[in-house]
């Protein structure tokens, strides 16, 4: 890394090619660029050759089928393939759809896009620790004329893991097709296709080390559940996902899952001591909050809010690490992170939260200069602080009216 | 997002930050803003009786880098001035001053309406004891 680059603590938004999933890619970007579609040279028949190793890399780390595995742009567009194409190929069984609030936007998103399209759908709260309620899950697909169930495996924001056999199984007795976005789970927890009961899995590359701009669609094929195309052309893809398929970003994407799947087990004691180190550092700081089960949750992933210290100007005042805002204060909308007012989490709370996302590439010195610069800020800011002030003269500021602006 | 060489100076460099007694005679407090929109700013004024103007002032702010610019920015403008003059501050020039970006110019209208309040707060005050 160059030295003037601030500290890296935003794994979730995306890794650092492996220079391994580079070198693989390189000679597909060079001598070898033949279209894996060409069936009369060799240029072809290579890259196909290259296409399918990548997909047989792929199915392994999930224990899937390789032909179960559909390439896409990436995890947002795996997600728009699933859930309007199983809404679509399905409605004449029914039109309810189920997902949950703290979905990533792709998923919220592509559910608003059928609601318009006449579907219903319904998004379930989740409890404090992020989790879903199974009782309140089993009643929401209960409802007649569910289709489809949509809930992601790891939150991007706070990391925490919901329990996919159980919801699996749930929609498995009642016939829902249950997608899993599973964008920021590959490489960070075990993921068994032949045990788990999900029917549809969202992959994306550039969360684990490949490169961005590719990403694939896991569909089951026993029990077979089908899907409407949403690209329309050449019919690659068994027709599911029309397009020249990009042969260097597949092979990254397959280099990556397959460093990912050998070498999981280590990596993650490693980031878990991390985990541990960053935590024990935060416990030193007055009045910090971690947002999300501690135990359900990736050792990758650390959420946590500093009560009165407002997001933005935090991750002003640490420049030396590149970290996010659960606060979408940087947009033009002032609304805090909806992820956090899921969990029920105060005003104050939800505009004072910091994720810092570790992996591969994380150093524990890297940790104990994170800790020091946001001890050091966060004392700053609270001098500052209006609201810390009043806390420390013992006024509960949800007594105050606020008037709002 | 990139911010202005100003907004940088003050967030680093806060002018006047801290807290007069709320209580006295001298002193107008205004506070502005809610947790909920992620801004809260506290400005406080105190008063030369004699003169009208304005002698010195304080803030604390809960918010981004601008809000605390914004604020930090007027406590040193209201110095010196009367309450009238004060009360001409108008959140473009804030805005002008700091070059802060469309998204934030609501920072720069909280710092107007802070500077109000305690103007307002003060008026009250000596009113009551007049």
């Amino acid at each position: 890394m160059t030295p003037h680059l601030p500290i890296y603590m935003d794994y979730g938004a995306t890794s650092p090619c492996d220079p391994r999933v580079v070198d693989a890619m390189i000679p597909w970007l060079r001598e070898h660029f033949g279209n894996p579609a060409s069936r009369s040279h060799a240029y072809g028949w290579e890259a196909e050759a290259a296409v399918e190793r990548a997909r047989e890399q792929v199915a392994a780390l999930l224990q899937a089928d390789p032909r179960e595995i559909v390439w896409t742009s990436g995890a947002t567009e795996s997600n728009n393939l699933a859930i309007k194409g199983a809404a679509e190929f399905y409605r004449s069984r029914g039109d309810h759809i189920v997902t949950v609030k703290t979905e990533h936007k792709a998923v919220l998103d592509t559910c608003r896009e059928l609601e318009r399209r006449g579907f219903r759908v319904t998004y379930l709260p989740v409890q404090s620790n992020g989790l879903l309620d199974l009782d309140r899950f089993r009643d929401a697909i209960s409802e007649p004329g569910t289709i489809l169930a949509s809930v992601m495996a790891v939150n991007n924001e706070i990391g925490v893991i919901q329990d996919m056999t159980a919801l699996g199984r749930l929609c498995r007795e009642r016939g829902v097709v249950f997608h899993v976005d599973a964008a920021q789970a590959t490489g960070k927890m075990a993921l068994d296709l032949t045990t788990l009961p999900v029917d549809l899995m969202s992959l994306a590359s550039h969360k684990s080390y490949g490169p961005k701009g590719i990403g694939a669609l896991y569909v089951r094929r026993k029990p077979r559940v089908r899907l409407e195309a949403q690209m329309h052309g050449g019919g690659h893809e068994r027709g599911m996902r029309s397009g020249t398929l990009p042969t260097h970003q597949i092979v990254g994407m397959g280099e990556a899952f397959r460093i990912a799947r050998e070498e999981m087990g280590s990596e993650l004691e490693r980031i878990r001591s991390l985990q541990q180190r960053l935590l024990a550092g935060l416990k030193g700081i007055e009045e910090v909050y971690i947002n999300g089960d501690l135990l359900q949750r990736v050792p990758h992933n650390v959420n946590a809010s500093f009560n009165f210290v407002e997001g933005e100007s935090l991750i002003m005042g640490v420049k030396g690490i590149a970290v996010s805002s659960g606060s979408a204060c940087t947009s033009a909308s002032l609304e805090p992170s909806y992820v956090l007012r899921a969990l029920g989490r105060s005003d104050e709370l939800a505009h004072s939260s910091l994720r810092m996302t570790i992996g591969r590439f994380t150093t524990a010195e890297e940790i104990d200069t994170a800790l020091a610069l946001l001890q050091d800020r966060v004392a700053k800011l609270r001098e500052l602080s209006p609201l810390w002030e009043m806390h420390k003269d013992g006024i509960d500021l949800s007594t105050i009216q606020w008037a709002a602006h | 997002m990139a911010y202005s060489d100003k907004v940088v100076d003050h967030y680093e460099n806060p002018r006047n930050v801290g807290s007069f007694d709320k209580g006295a005679a001298d002193v107008g407090t205004g506070m502005v803003g809610a947790p909920a929109c992620g801004d809260v700013m506290k400005l406080q004024i105190k008063v030369n009786s004699e003169t009208g103007l304005i002698e010195d002032a304080r803030f604390k702010t809960y918010g981004c880098g601008s809000a605390i610019a914004s604020s930090s920015l007027v406590t040193e403008w209201v110095k010196g001035k009367s309450l009238d003059e004060a009360m001409e501050i108008r959140n473009s020039q804030i805005a002008e001053e700091l070059a802060l970006p469309p998204v934030k110019i609501h920072c720069s209208i909280l710092a107007e309406d802070a500077i109000k309040a305690a103007v307002a707060d003060y008026r009250a005050k000596s009113r009551v004891e007049a």
